[in-house]
């Protein structure tokens, strides 16, 4: 195995990598949107898919792509993306507040399922 | 004129770029006809509607920008962390905060890429947008710190209009 051969497989392995740490940023993010109490909350959860989830998987799919013109227009993709999700994301925030959508403010915290199984225990 | 010609030069290395085909004698000699014809007709109907100016074609910011860019990068990979804890815990243990963050931005150029540097950034998501501040929802208390906030406005202010003179 020459210098070359082991160049690409490091590019190969970083590759994989960045994809698959993209991946579980995504699944993070979608998680997220599930747990969080309120709308905005669970915007704040869909930001990790679409800023570090999303340039994630972009850069492991141009370190695949072989060559440069593709690689120029996954890059032209993910700038796309880096200036067009906040804008969507403050779209739908501002729609929301201007349509009432209060905030829920208070500090969220639910009991445990231990906790509420026994209330004699913090008693 | 001089935003005119940068539109032009930003246009036609997108078109090479996403069509690939540079020559006259190739198979798709048309290709590099229609290159000519529709840049003349995008740049001619940008210069008549008087739509070119330092916002349009940010060619002059465009260094401090991508320097900017470089340090948000950064402020995103270490809010992204930030929020994935808070998400990914066992007991989810949030306080959301709406505040107003106040700007004193000397463009419109800089208060846009202010309100989506904050938007961008998981954890705050610009809301409104005001005439002297404007209205954040932050995830939590942890991000909601004014000295962050003033940081990243000063930062974008210097990237899109140069250097502050001190009053």
């Amino acid at each position: 195995m020459n210098w070359v051969e082991i160049g690409q497989n490091l590019l190969f392995a970083l590759s994989v990598g960045s994809l698959t740490l993209g991946l579980m940023l995504v699944l993070a993010g979608a998680i997220g949107v599930i747990r969080m109490p309120d709308f905005y909350t669970r915007l704040h959860a869909a930001g990790v898919t679409d800023t570090l989830g999303a340039e994630l998987i972009i850069f492991g799919l141009i370190l695949q792509s072989g060559d440069w013109q593709t690689m120029a227009k996954l890059a032209l993709v993910g700038l796309l993306l880096f200036l067009t999700s906040p804008t969507a994301t403050h779209a739908v925030a501002n729609a929301a507040h201007r349509a009432g959508q209060k905030p829920d403010l208070a500090h969220f915290r639910p009991k445990h399922p231990r906790e509420l199984q026994d209330p004699e225990a913090k008693a | 004129m001089v935003y005119g010609l940068g539109l032009t030069a930003v246009l036609v290395v997108l078109w090479l770029v996403l069509s690939g085909s540079y020559t006259l004698s190739g198979d798709h000699s048309i290709l590099l006809v229609m290159t000519v014809v529709s840049l003349a007709a995008t740049v001619g109907l940008a210069v008549r509607m008087r739509i070119l100016d330092r916002e349009t074609v940010p060619l002059a910011p465009l260094l401090p920008l991508l320097t900017y860019w470089s340090w948000l990068g950064r402020e995103i990979v270490a809010a992204n962390i930030a929020v994935i804890r808070l998400i990914m815990k066992p007991d989810v243990d949030i306080e959301p905060r709406l505040v107003r963050v106040p700007v004193d931005l000397r463009s419109g150029l800089a208060r846009c890429v202010f309100a989506n540097s904050i938007t961008l950034t998981p954890g705050t998501v610009t809301v409104d947008i005001e005439n002297d501040g404007f209205l954040v929802h932050a995830l939590d208390n942890s991000f909601t710190a004014p000295e962050g906030f003033a940081e990243m406005a000063l930062r974008t202010d210097v990237a899109s209009d140069g250097k502050r003179e001190e009053a």
